[in-house]
Order: C-alpha cells, then structure tokens, then sequence
C-alpha cells in the first residue's frame, strides 16, 4: 500500500526518512559497485518492466485476478540493492508523476515497499537458491515481501495514531496474506518463464549462507515485521520493555527534544508515548534488518 | 497513458512554472511538513492552507477542476481510513486525516503540473539526491511508455486467445510466459540502449546540460512560501 | 588511398550458439557509399555492431588504420557514427536536445557548445521543431530524424546506417536522400530498400548467413539475388 501524505504523524515519518535516505544511498552505491555502469539503464528499463507487468492479469481465482509486485524478482535478477534502488524510482515515479503516495512519507514508503519488502523477499532465495528448495524459497519470498511491506505500513498507521477495530485488522492481515500468496505464486511462474527462455537471467548468490542462519534471518525479518504490528497495536508494551531494559533514562530526552513543541501545542501526552513508541520499534527493525544484513555478508565471505 | 495529461500541464507557462524546480520543491516540503505537524482540532489552520494553495494554483494557470480530479484519486483511500477513524469515535482527527491528504496531494500535484519532470530530477539532485538514482528514474520514465506499450499489446493478444476456453490454470501459465518475454524483451533493449550509449562515446559519466540558475525571484518565492506555511502553522 | 574500414575473416557467435557471422571480408573507401543487403537475420546488424566495437568477434576490424580494441574504441567511435535499427533504443535522454547533445558533450564539449551544435544538426535533418520534446511524444519518422542527428552532431568520418528508411513516409524518404548525398562522409547503408540503395550506393554488397555472397553495383546484386517485390516474374 502506497501511504499518502497526511496520514503519518510527523515523528513516524520523519524517522522513516531519516532511516531511507542514507539506507538508498548506501543501496545506490552498492548496486553500482556491483553491476558497473552498464547497468543504469538496465535498472531504469527493469523499472519500467515492473511499472508495465502490473498491465499482466494472472487468473487466481473466479473473478479476480492478481499481478506481479516485483521486489522478489526484481531481487533475484538484478541482485537485492540493485533491487531495492529500482524499487525506490518506481516509488518515486508513482509519488511524482501518477499521485500514488505521498512526498514527506516518501521515506516511510520506500523502507515498506523497496527495503524491507525487497530484503525480506530476497533472504529466502540468498539461503536456499542451492538446494532442493529453491522454488519454495522463491514462492515464500514473494509471500514474506509482501507481508514485510504490509505489515509495516499498518503499523505506521497504527503507531501515527489511525485506530484500527481489532475485527478490521484481522480483516487486512488476511488480505495481506492473500495478497502475499498471490505473489508468490506470480514470481516463482515467472521465474521459471524467464529461465527457460535464458536462464542467465536469474543470477545464483555467489554461494549459499548456512541454513541455520537463514531460518535465523528470515524468523527476525518476519519477527519484527510482525512484532511491529503487535507492538503498535499495544505502545505500551513496547514502552513498559524500554523501561525495564533500563533505556528510558538514556533515551528519553533525545527523544523527547524534538518532539517538545508538539507538546506545547497541547497534544497529549499518550499521543507522544505511541509515537515515541513506534519510533523505538522501528528503529528495532531497522537494525535488526541491518544486522541480519551484515551477519550473513560476513557469513559469505568466510 | 501516452501522454500524461500533468506533463502536458508541467510544460505551459505562467509565473509558477518559470519558478526554479528547487524553489518550488523547498516550498512544497514546508508546506507538507507544515500541513504535516499541524494538529487536527486546528480548522482554521486548514483552511487558510486551502486558501494559499489556491493563491498558488490561481497563478500556476491550470484548469482548477482538473487538478482538483486528479488530486481527488487519493480521496477513496482516506476517506476509508477517515470513516473508520471517525467509527472509532474521532470525527475531529477523522476529518483531518481526509483533508491533510488531500491538500497535501494537491501541493505535491502542482509541483509536477508546474515542473517538467527533468527540471525537477535536477533539482533532487543538486539537493543531494544520489546520481544513480536520479539516473535510473530517468531512464525509467524514459520507458515507461515503451514498454507499457508492449505490454498493452501482450494483454490484448491474451485476450484474444481467451475465447480458446483454456483453465484458469493455462491461462495462469499463459500470463506467466508473456511476464518472461515481457521481461526478456526489456532486457534486451537494456542492452541496445547501453551499445547505443556507447557508439556515442558515453564513458561511464553523464555530464547534464545548462544547469538551472537559482535567481532572486526564486528566492523571494521561497522565503515567501516558507514564511506563509509557518505563520500559519504557528498562528492559527 | 587506404579504406576507411577494412575488415578481414569476421566471425561472431552469440552466446546462445548463433553464428551471426562466419568470416565477413568487407571495404569501404573514403567517400564512398555502399549498400548492404541481406535476408532478415543474414548478419547485418551484428556486423555493423563490430564497426564500433559494440561486438567484439575473431577476425579483424580496422577503422582508418586502427584495428578496434579496448583501447582505440574512444577514437573509433568517434569516427563511427551508427544510427541503430530501433531509435526508441538510440534516444535514451528525457528531451531531444539533450539526446543529440549527449555525443559532443561526451567528446569533452563544454554543455553550451553542445547544444548550438544540437541546435544545427536538428536543424540539418528538418527535426529543429522537435527541440524541447520528449523523445516518446515523437512519431517514428521524427525519432529517426533526431536519431540521425544525434549522429551527424559528432560529424564522424563515416556513418553508418541500420535500416534508415523504415518508418519514414515517402518525402521523408525523399529529404534522406537529398541529405545523405550533400554529406561528404563515407556511408554504408543497411537497408531492405532497393530504390533507396539505388539513388545513393555505389556498390552493394549481399550477405547470406554471415558472409558476403555477392558484390558488384545495385543492379547486378539485385539481378543476381532476385533481390526485389516484384511478384510478376
Ligand atoms: N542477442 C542475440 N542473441 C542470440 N542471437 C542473436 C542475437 N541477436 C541476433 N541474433 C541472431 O543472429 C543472427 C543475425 O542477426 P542480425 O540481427 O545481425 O540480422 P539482420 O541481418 O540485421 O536481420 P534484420 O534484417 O532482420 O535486421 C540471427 O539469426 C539472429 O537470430
Ligand atoms: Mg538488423
């Protein structure tokens, strides 16, 4: 889901743009390194392909159809930062150009959809692209993108303050998971259609990570996507475990600072406590999507 | 699709077009993030934001129930969002929530109907916005249509094979088979591209034409926007 | 006087087992104009791809003296202009005047001198209307237009042409022959169009899978490979 400007409190986006911008940066520079300069172009025309393949219905049940949503494929052609940089230029072509999304919640949206959604859509397939698991690490990566990015977005909703019935929830996470399937089953057909027409297209990892890791990574990334959820759901929990770890004494005043002319504008404080809340909790995700990252690079190049 | 109808807008002239794209973008983050901060019992507030983004499209020349269309694509959305805020017992954020999107999405529309989209790539750029980035939505743009096209004709060759009585498992299949050529096809223009950068003697660097030159009306209309947005923030 | 491009025993295999090219020898002198003929997936493309260095197969290729490698490709291309079969792939840039000025300002113009010089070339190929348009808003004919001023902008000392008349109606075709024959540079045209060939070549030169079956002028080729629509036989 595409968030619009105006429904994320400022403190939620503004962490969320302050955790994209340097996270693409960083994405941007690796993709380079990776793929040389030959591959701008190739990135840029790759966007297009994901933009013009939501046009490709696929019949997944009586009267309804599904289409491709591309982080996973786009992961396991191009490579994960390759990915997540094609991910953000259809964010922003589709918040610029066709209003599909806001522009201060930009980063919030490009952490959802072209970050997490495309790391998570990737681990499975970096851990078991060698195995005899293969198409079930592609279809259970387009399923976890899917979710990851979902799960997230209601989750900024949750901790910006938008109420949301527990019946609906139930609702949305049901969809999601419909939605999730859908992809995955989308991807791993066209997979398998691309391979057979040139199998170089698909590129291997260089050489599978260990499997115990693996599971490790993809119950963390599925953890803190869903942990999120809960925890926003229920701030105070989250609040009540930053104080018992002790961290409240540290953390408070810088997250309090900036946050103190919101309180001079009468906004009362159980508001702040949310969203102090969910920025503890996202930036959670942050590092452990970061460190999950970084363990299993280290992981490889042993 | 061929010709979207904001380009065509973006490319006009009238005082917010000739407006350099970073001011135009600075003025546009105040704005939101003003609109973005302010809280949701504050009525007046949003309507004096309406009455500024009104001054702006008044100067910007553009068809008023145009904009106000396009801009209204984000209405279904929120205003799910705003009934089942209200539901929950908050009309005052529920209101809020649909008039902040939509005013927002109006602003960032007027920047794009204002500012052809090279121009605006530019300016994220020189605001720090990575090179490569900048690059590959260039080129994503750039082919967009092309292969939207191609797609377009897929579907309707699709359709046309519909008629064959196939189970929704072939037709699945059959999507999937036009997904890869779709996909192989694409690829391969990646590559035609990239040989017809280099038979021109692309070296690895793109070096962009005239830059755009930042001048004293830019900066007056800045400030200006920037002084508005945060009166009326702070004010009201 | 040694040709401009000299190539001896070119083959090419694409990486999927397709031998493009299987021992091309191939000539053209300074100033003159050949015709390349050939069936649908003969080698054309692929060997005007080794002119510029884009293909890099067994055999030998030399521009004006220089056999294409690595490190003689800045000045090859320089000296190469090709106008690819599909422009949609050739105007890459998001307006027209940026994409002609994308060649000079990669030979180290200054910004300013690249455009005048993308200024006169759209002038040059009746595309000066076209300016400040996006490439994708261009019919066909316009794009080939600019595509080939996006050529002649790095004034080569050969051009090359892939297909140049397809998609331009009739007086389009008419002003391309009116231009090529006013410039001075070596021209080799790829093309399915006999009378094209016919009113600019001076020797053509037939490919059949990946070599040169026949040479001589427009004529004989087309005599001797019944190379015409006429279904009147
Ligand atoms: N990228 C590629 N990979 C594999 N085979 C290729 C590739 N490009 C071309 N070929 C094959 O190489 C052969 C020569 O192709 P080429 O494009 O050079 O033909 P052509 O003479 O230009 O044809 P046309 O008149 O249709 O343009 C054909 O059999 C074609 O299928
Ligand atoms: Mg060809």
């Amino acid at each position: 889901m595409h968030i619009p400007d105006g429904f994320l409190s400022p403190a939620v986006w503004a962490t969320l743009d302050l955790v994209s911008v340097p996270a693409v940066g960083l994405l941007a520079r690796k993709a380079q390194r990776d793929l040389e300069d030959r591959k701008i172009p190739l990135l840029g025309v790759m966007g297009a392909f994901v933009f013009a393949a939501q046009m490709i219905n696929f019949p997944v049940g009586p009267g309804t159809t599904g289409h491709l949503v591309g982080g996973t494929l786009l992961a396991v052609t191009l490579g994960p930062a390759a990915a997540a940089v094609v991910m953000t230029a259809i964010l922003a072509i589709q918040a610029f150009v066709f209003q599909d999304g806001g522009i201060v919640v930009l980063g919030a949206n490009v952490f959802n959809m072209a970050i997490a959604s495309v790391l998570a859509g990737y681990l499975p397939y970096r851990l078991w692209a060698g195995s005899g698991w293969r198409s079930a690490a592609i279809f259970a990566g387009g399923v976890l993108s899917v979710l990851t990015s979902a799960c997230l977005a209601l989750a900024q909703l949750l901790i910006s303050g938008v109420p949301m019935p527990r019946r609906l929830m139930l609702v949305s996470l049901g969809l999601f998971l419909v939605s999730g399937l859908i992809e995955g089953a989308v991807t791993l057909a066209a997979v398998r259609a691309i391979e057979r027409l040139n199998p170089v297209w698909i590129r291997s990892p260089k050489d599978s990570g260990s499997r115990v890791l693996g599971a490790v990574a993809i119950a963390a990334v599925t953890l803190v996507a869903g942990g999120v959820l809960i925890a926003s759901a229920a701030p105070d929990g989250i609040w009540s475990l930053v104080g018992k770890l002790g961290l409240t004494a540290q953390t408070a005043p810088w997250l309090h600072a900036p946050l103190a002319d919101y309180q001079v504008n009468g906004l009362e404080s159980a508001w702040l406590r949310k969203a102090t809340a969910g920025l503890f909790g996202l930036v959670l995700v942050y590092v452990a999507c970061f460190l999950t990252g970084k363990f299993i690079a280290r992981q490889r190049s042993i | 699709m061929h010709h979207v109808v904001v380009e065509r807008w973006s490319r006009r002239s009238s005082p917010l077009h000739a407006r350099d794209a970073r001011a135009k973008l600075g003025a546009l983050l105040a704005f939101l993030v003003a609109i973005s901060t302010t809280p949701p019992q504050a009525a007046r507030a949003f309507v004096a934001y309406s009455a500024l983004l009104a001054v702006a499209i008044v100067s910007a020349r553009l068809p008023f129930q145009g904009l106000l269309g396009r801009a209204a694509l984000v209405l279904p959305l929120s205003a799910t969002f705003a009934a089942v805020t209200w539901w929950s017992g908050d009309p005052a954020r529920a209101i809020a929530l649909a008039v902040k999107s939509f005013i927002s999405g109006l602003a960032a529309l007027l920047l794009v109907a204002t500012t052809p989209l090279t121009q605006l790539l530019n300016a994220l750029e020189s605001l720090g916005v990575p090179r490569p980035l900048i690059l590959v939505v260039q080129f994503l743009y750039r082919y967009l249509f092309v292969i939207s096209e191609q797609a377009q004709h897929m579907r309707l060759a699709a359709r046309c094979r519909q008629g064959l009585g196939l189970d929704r498992r072939s037709r699945f299949y059959a999507a999937a088979g036009a997904l890869g050529v779709l996909f192989a096809r694409s690829w391969e223009r990646a590559d035609g591209i990239y040989r017809a950068m280099l038979a021109r003697g692309f070296s690895g660097r793109f070096s962009p034409l005239a830059p755009a030159r930042f001048g004293a009306r830019d900066f007056a209309f800045l400030c200006a926007a920037v002084a508005a947005s945060t009166a009326i923030r702070l004010a009201l | 006087m040694s040709p401009v491009i000299q190539v001896r025993g070119l083959r090419y295999r694409y990486p999927d087992g397709t031998q493009a090219l299987d021992g091309v020898d191939f000539h053209l002198d300074a100033g003159e104009c050949v015709a390349l003929f050939g069936a649908n997936g003969s080698g054309k493309t692929t060997f005007v791809l080794h002119l510029n260095g884009l293909l890099d197969g067994e055999g030998s290729v030399e521009v004006c003296g220089m056999p294409v490698t690595k490190d003689t490709f800045v000045k090859v291309r320089a000296k190469v202009g090709i106008v690819f079969q599909d422009s949609d792939e050739q105007l890459f840039m998001p307006t027209v005047l940026e994409d002609v000025a994308f060649g000079p300002v990669n030979l180290g113009l200054s910004p300013q001198k690249a455009a005048e010089r993308a200024c006169a070339a759209l002038e040059k190929v009746g595309a000066a209307g076209a300016i400040h348009k996006a490439p994708y808003h261009l019919s066909s004919g316009e794009k080939r237009r600019v595509a080939l001023a996006g050529v002649l902008v790095m004034n080569p000392d050969v051009l090359v042409l892939d297909e140049p008349t397809t998609s331009l109606d009739p007086p389009g075709q008419r002003d391309l022959v009116k231009l090529l024959r006013g410039l001075p540079q070596a021209k080799l045209l790829v093309t399915h169009d006999v009378e094209f060939a016919r009113a600019l070549a001076t020797r053509a030169v037939f490919f059949e899978r990946g070599r040169v079956a026949g040479e001589g002028t427009v004529n004989e080729i087309v005599q001797r490979f019944s190379w015409s629509r006429a279904l009147d036989e």
